[in-house]
């Protein structure tokens, strides 16, 4: 499964670097590194809504304040 | 504000200009031998000695824009009626030698080249002469010129002579194409051959990114180029071009410091490799030192290269202040990866062309390098983004470089360390007096402009190497 989170500026801005370190600590954490792949893209076309992430390619708008209940929520619940 | 630093620049943009409006439009092949007389329309010639002669030259400009002569490798090219035919003489004696008494320049001549009329008027003995300079430093009256071309006092790798028509001429086993002689030449003679048409099909094609995704990537140097506008600004003018999105180069940098550091602290001797011309001249002149390049790509190919990898389908056009990027762009490691480079000469003349005033636009933003990857478009900023990684890493290693600002410094560095007698343990090599801010394809060239790279540096959201990167997993 593919986790893409946007590292394009204006997600950086808005916390990338911090969603992109917690989504590798819950991914090793959780074990289910085997499972989720995760990776980078530069602009998904939807600055408004960053920190933007495509996760089987569903869109998804997250924040480093919720990106733990995102990836229970979404992530977890499909692995 | 003031766009160009000369007028030659200028006449080069107006060509760029036309001919990209012209690509836009789909109207080059109907229009293209009307350019010539469109910058240079009626009778009273401004620049050469007729109006026949000025458009014979805008037309082989136009062909240097359309890509130039395609069987020369050389991304440098002279246009041969456009060179004056400047003398090139070396050292003379001019009218202003009054015939002193002092005889400063006999003094400190140390060849004897310098002997004296009846009237005590000085002369050089060309046979004597080494061109070294030092009589027309001492001369009071400031009686002694270097009657040496522009080119070949700009092009201290030595690649320029003079042919048998007496115009310039490029020696490609020596050029590394870092467009000093672009620069300097006072007649435009000597240019950069443009792919800014491959850009604009390469955006057109794209059907507003719907085929395939255009990225630009721009070099930190950018920070000091069109300071008319905000950088913001410039941004957004890149997408109105037809640009995706927008990544610094810079981070391809950061990605470079913390390699090249590893690389250091392994073998305990390395020049940098991110300056395509100061890798391209020790190919030429000191091949025995080759294996002491860093193996790391530079920041723009580091960069494309991981760019694709995310989107395969992706195009990268770099921006950027250097001549040398587009040939470096055609060797086989990086020609995968990037498909055009453009300098910022070119994307001035690309605004315009499709008439987006960036003055009057929103601010776009660009943030995803460190302070640190950003300082590489100065001199000595690779070394303090080396000497910065090998303390993140907590590798234990002293880094000792040698600051070679400009190619004649690279040459002395190079030149002691083929003889081992070079005390450092890492060169970092830019062709450019001042760095990538001294290239030739900047708009402008200023004393502001280190400056402006710092500070531009210093408002990245990353302050580490290491938090910069942490991204690219």
């Amino acid at each position: 499964m593919k986790l893409t989170v946007c590292i394009g500026s204006s997600c950086h801005i808005k916390g990338s670097r911090q969603v992109v370190e917690q989504l590798q600590r819950l991914i090793n954490e959780n074990n289910v590194a085997d499972k989720v792949t995760l990776s980078g893209a530069f602009c998904m076309g939807k600055c408004q809504q960053g920190v933007c992430v495509t996760f089987n390619d569903n869109f998804y708008s997250v924040t480093p304040a919720n990106v733990e209940a995102f990836f229970k929520n979404e992530v977890m619940a499909k692995v | 504000m003031r766009k160009f630093d000369t007028k030659v620049q200028h006449l080069k943009y107006k060509v760029l200009r036309e001919v990209a409006r012209c690509a836009w439009n789909d109207t080059l092949l109907e229009k293209v031998l009307d350019i010539p007389q469109m910058i240079v329309p009626g009778k009273v010639p401004t620049m050469r000695c007729c109006v026949y002669k000025e458009r014979a030259i805008l037309g082989e400009r136009v062909k240097m824009v359309m890509g130039g002569d395609k069987d020369n490798p050389n991304v440098i090219q002279v246009i041969d009626i456009a060179c004056d035919e400047c003398p090139s003489a070396g050292y003379e004696v001019t009218d202003s030698c009054r015939g002193c008494l002092a005889h400063r320049c006999e003094d400190v001549c140390k060849r004897g080249a310098i002997s004296f009329d009846h009237n005590h008027v000085a002369h050089i003995d060309k046979s004597k002469c080494v061109e070294c300079g030092q009589c027309a430093k001492v001369c009071p009256f400031a009686a002694i010129v270097n009657r040496k071309r522009p080119c070949q006092n700009a092009c201290k790798v030595k690649a320029i002579y003079i042919n048998e028509d007496n115009a310039a001429a490029i020696d490609n086993s020596k050029c590394i194409s870092c467009g000093a002689c672009v620069y300097q030449c006072p007649f435009g003679a000597i240019t950069d051959k443009s792919y800014i048409l491959d850009a604009i099909d390469i955006i057109k094609k794209s059907e507003n990114n719907t085929k395939y995704k255009v990225y630009a990537i721009v070099a930190p140097s950018i920070s000091s180029q069109f300071t008319y506008a905000k950088l913001g600004q410039v941004i957004k003018g890149l997408k109105e071009l037809g640009f995706y999105t927008v990544i610094e180069a810079a981070l391809g940098a950061d990605m470079v410091a913390q390699a090249e550091s590893k690389e250091l602290a392994e073998k305990g001797f390395l020049t940098s490799s991110c300056c395509p011309a100061f890798v391209q001249y020790i190919k030429s002149a000191f091949p025995k030192l080759l294996p002491l390049v860093s193996h790391n790509p530079s920041p723009m190919v580091a960069l494309a290269q991981y760019l694709k990898s995310t989107d395969e389908t992706a195009k990268v056009v770099f921006i950027g202040p250097c001549t040398a990027k587009k040939a470096e762009a055609q060797l086989g490691h990086a020609k995968p990866y990037v498909d055009v480079v453009l300098t910022f000469e070119e994307l001035q003349a690309l605004y315009d062309s499709k008439d987006v005033d960036i003055t009057t636009l929103g601010e776009d933003v660009l943030d995803n390098a460190s302070y640190f990857g950003r300082i590489f478009a100065r001199s000595g900023g690779l070394c303090d983004a080396v000497a910065q990684s090998l303390k993140e890493q907590n590798i234990d290693f002293k880094v000792n470089p040698a600051i070679c600002d400009g190619i004649e410094e690279c040459r002395m560095a190079l030149l002691k360390k083929s003889k081992n007698a070079l005390p450092n343990n890492f060169i970092e090599g830019m062709a450019c007096v001042g760095g990538c801010i001294g290239g030739a394809g900047c708009l402008t060239h200023g004393e502001k402009n280190k400056k402006q790279v710092d500070e531009y540096g210093r408002e990245a959201l990353e302050k580490t190497i290491t938090d910069a990167v942490s991204v690219l997993k």
